[in-house]
């Protein structure tokens, strides 16, 4: 039970107006947009765009692990090029573009009341920087010895080498490059995120009354804001390694017989600062869809979040532990073992918060009025998936049995349900319950179902068997392994197998994008609020919401974003500014 | 001096004092940090991430330097100049750090005529702290010279380790980087300041906002951090 605030004990609003960019013509009403629900489309376009090119790479990877010897365009060297590049897309230009840049721009100025960003033309360059991030990345395909093979994680001395595709072409540098502005790009759209949340609020938006897709999305950003420096930094390095000829992570090398110019440097030293960056760089992708799982599933079971507050404080613990875990990416690098000791101590000290969370999202399902929606049916699909991925965590985390495991299938297996399959989950769960808010319209009830049961049990298919390879032994990353005594007769049937299953997963996406094109049109006519849903953006005047987002007044918010089924309310939901007192709320005084 | 602008509602806000007083700034409405504007955060939380920045360049040179197997070039003799027929140690780099610091303490005054809506004195201060890092940034191109024609290059050097000029290049040049964004900003910023855009708001020509004088603050909080930064880089080049 709590005092709800009487509309009269509104405090007054300390911030003048912001003052809004008013576009003349079609291209600043819709290219250079500066506007954040614009921004966001244009990011998620771009990424969803780059991330059919990692999607069809995978499919490429799969043809040759399923079919080895069978397709003869399918070199070694072109292998290592598309692990390259779809672990580099699919983890920054898509995973990460897609929840901060797409997400976030769509959802903090909505969801905390503002009218838009804090800066928005500084949030338009974040866009069109990481645009061209794109197409340097892309270009680097069409380069003189194509895209670099050397391994999303570009460990030296291999990545600058000659053995390696691209590593003493144009790959490599128009890789770093390519980080180097996706990172500059970053920075300026994540200063807005930030700042937003933090000062951009409407009168009565207390942090605490925050949705938790808003906690998601901010402590990602500031982590964001913390992590890419040292990626920043390994690549201005690497690159002057690569063109300079300078030695920071070179070692002398003798190559092909010759001694290379290098000498003296530390390949350990990039590893550090890569997964200074990488370690929390997985929970940059993880607590945007922590946030936004909790929405949907507090939504659409019409439950408030149970423990509010311990979410809130797991999402910033999560956070902020997720920067002294980051050699455990490194346990077979040959450090001290005192230091892999800590390491494993404090990742599996993350299962804390972790299991936190997920105890909390079952305890609101519990006894809720369970809708199974299409957004719902992803949120629980993420909640048994993300589970099974931290508890192959637990295996990988632990010293002694990480080593035998490493750079096996296991490690693959691992990495994708938990950073891969899990995330994307609830990017397809946010995007049937918003999409509805930026069309008009739902998306197709059936395609969608479809799109989800082939998805979900699709990546059980794929990435079950995967782990049992991997405890087998097939290591990762071999172009081919027939004639391999670890690769056995039934490990080559189930590499088959998981090729089959990854090409009908990857058609139900092809299916889903033609769900989001044709719904535009067709789809049925949403209105403003289908899921009678309590945070802000579906109290906007318009859908779509206009330019500045809440018509002539600013809403004020008198409780928290989670008054589902207050007993004594006349509907099962209170919006957040709807004053007056309606009964007991459970909202954390 | 003027309020520092920022509270449209032209009440002051009574808040408890110490620790108090920050829990109910957080646990409050609309602004975490009352009485900061939107800019001035912004500058803020860019800051702590260059920081992050930095700290990786220095902590990768402290990794290289404690890790290498070759000796290290000798700073004092390195960073020498030939001066009346003697080697004088560190005696450009003490003069440049000496400009670098007196730029932060005119910076500083510009800050404070800014807020008296003084724009005359504003801008010449603003001008002379941005003549200020010119004069840093010529000798720093001074320096690299006579280190270049002395064959150091950021793959080998004369006297030792390899990564002693790849470090110093690199670092010094990113730091280099910074003062002449920051030069080019000063400039801009004082000129808006002295055609008085400050005083009848005119919109900027990029990005349509209004300014105000605590721009002048802003552009200050990004210049004492270069030379901060520039503090920790002579500490651990220079001195060590």
């Amino acid at each position: 039970m709590v005092d709800i605030t009487p509309a009269d004990a509104v405090p007054p609003a300390e911030v003048a107006e912001m003052e809004l960019y008013h576009p003349h013509s079609w291209w600043t009403k819709y290219v250079f947009s500066q506007d954040a629900k614009v921004i966001a489309i244009q990011y998620s376009a771009t990424a969803t765009a780059i991330g059919l090119v990692a999607l069809v790479l995978s499919w490429l990877m799969r043809l040759q692990l399923g079919f080895p010897g069978t397709f003869d365009f399918i070199t070694p060297e072109a292998y290592y090029q598309f692990i390259t590049m779809h672990g580099m897309i699919m983890v920054i230009y898509l995973l990460t573009a897609l929840f901060l840049g797409g997400f976030g721009n769509y959802l903090i100025p909505l969801m905390v009341g503002a009218r838009d960003m804090v800066f928005p033309y500084v949030n338009m360059l974040s866009y069109w920087i990481y645009l061209l991030a794109v197409l340097v990345l892309v270009s680097s395909f069409f380069a003189p010895g194509g895209p670099t093979g050397a391994g999303w994680t570009l460990y030296p001395p291999q990545a600058i080498m000659t053995g390696t595709p691209g590593g003493q072409e144009w790959g490599i540098i128009l890789m770093l490059v390519s980080l180097i502005l996706f990172i500059i790009g970053f920075t300026m759209g994540g200063l807005n995120y930030v700042v937003t949340v933090l000062q951009g609020r409407t009168r009565g938006m207390t942090l605490m009354r925050l949705p938790l897709t808003v906690w998601g999305i901010f402590t990602a950003t500031v982590m964001a804001l913390l992590a890419f420096p040292a990626l920043f930094v390994a690549c201005v390095m690497m690159l002057l390694d690569r063109a300079l000829g300078t030695s920071f992570f070179m070692p002398a090398v003798v190559e092909m017989g010759e001694q290379l110019q290098h000498n003296g440097g530390s390949p350990i030293l990039f590893q550090h600062l890569f997964w200074f960056f990488g370690h929390p760089e997985v929970y940059i992708v993880a607590l945007p869809a922590f946030g936004i799982v909790s929405d949907l599933i507090s939504t659409h079971a019409r439950k408030n979040i149970f423990g509010y507050r311990m979410m809130v404080w797991a999402i910033v613990g999560i956070g902020a532990l997720s920067f002294v875990v980051w050699a455990h990416h490194m346990y077979v690098s040959g450090m001290h073992p005192y230091f892999g000791f800590f390491f494993a101590t404090t990742t599996l000290i993350i299962a804390i918060p972790t299991a936190i969370k997920v105890y909390n999202w079952v305890l609101t399902l519990w006894r809720g009025d369970i809708h199974l929606t299409i957004p719902m049916l992803f949120a629980m699909a993420f909640i048994v998936t993300f589970v099974n991925g931290g508890l192959t965590g637990l295996f990988l985390g632990n010293v002694v049995v990480d080593v035998p495991l490493s750079d096996t299938m296991f490690v693959v297996a691992h990495f994708h349900m938990v950073m891969g399959v899990a995330p994307i989950l609830v990017i397809f769960g946010a995007i049937y319950h918003w999409y509805p808010k930026v069309t008009g319209r739902m998306l197709n009830e059936t395609l969608g179902r479809f799109h989800f049961w082939v998805t979900f049990v699709g990546a059980y298919l794929i990435f079950f068997p995967m782990h049992y390879i991997g405890l087998m032994g097939v290591p990762r990353r071999y172009a081919e392994m027939t004639d391999v005594t670890v690769m056995t007769e039934s490990a080559h049937h189930l590499n088959s197998f998981i090729s089959i299953m990854a090409f009908i997963v990857g058609f139900a996406q092809i299916v889903f994008l033609f769900n989001l094109i044709w719904s535009i049109r067709h789809g049925r006519e949403a209105g403003g609020n289908p899921w009678r849903a309590t945070t802000l953006e579906w109290q906007t005047p318009q859908t779509p919401p206009a330019h500045g987002n809440f018509g002539k007044e600013l809403p004020i918010v008198y409780r928290w974003a989670y008054d589902y089924s207050v007993p004594g309310a006349k509907e099962d939901f209170i919006p957040q500014n709807m004053p007056g007192t309606f009964g007991p709320s459970r909202e954390p005084a | 001096m003027a309020e520092t602008a920022l509270t449209h509602t032209n009440q002051t806000q009574a808040r408890p004092a110490g620790l108090q007083g920050i829990a109910a700034d957080w646990s409050s409405d609309q602004r975490a940090f009352k009485n900061v504007s939107w800019g001035k955060a912004m500058m803020w939380i860019f800051l702590l991430s260059d920081t992050f920045i930095f700290g990786c360049f220095l902590l990768s040179y402290m990794s290289a330097r404690i890790s290498t197997r070759v000796p290290w070039p000798n700073p004092s003799e390195v960073f020498a100049l030939r001066i009346g027929g003697s080697d004088i140690p560190l005696i450009l780099i003490a003069i440049m750090t000496f400009v670098l610091i007196s730029s932060s303490g005119t910076m500083a005054m510009a800050v404070n005529f800014g807020y008296r809506r003084d724009r005359r004195k504003t801008a010449i201060l603003m001008l002379l702290t941005a003549a200020l890092g010119a004069t840093f940034v010529g000798m720093q191109a001074f320096e690299w010279t006579k280190l270049i024609t002395e064959a150091v290059r950021p793959w080998g050097n004369p006297w030792g380790a390899a990564q002693f000029g790849s470090t110093f290049f690199m670092i010094t040049g990113f730091h280099g980087t910074h003062v002449t964004i920051g030069v080019i900003f000063l400039i801009i910023v004082a000129r808006k300041v002295w055609r008085g855009d400050y005083d009848v708001g005119r919109p900027g020509f990029f990005t349509s906002r209004r300014g105000r004088y605590e721009n002048v603050e802003i552009m200050g909080l990004y210049w004492h951090f270069v030379d901060l930064v520039w503090v920790f880089i002579f500490a651990f080049f220079y001195l060590w």
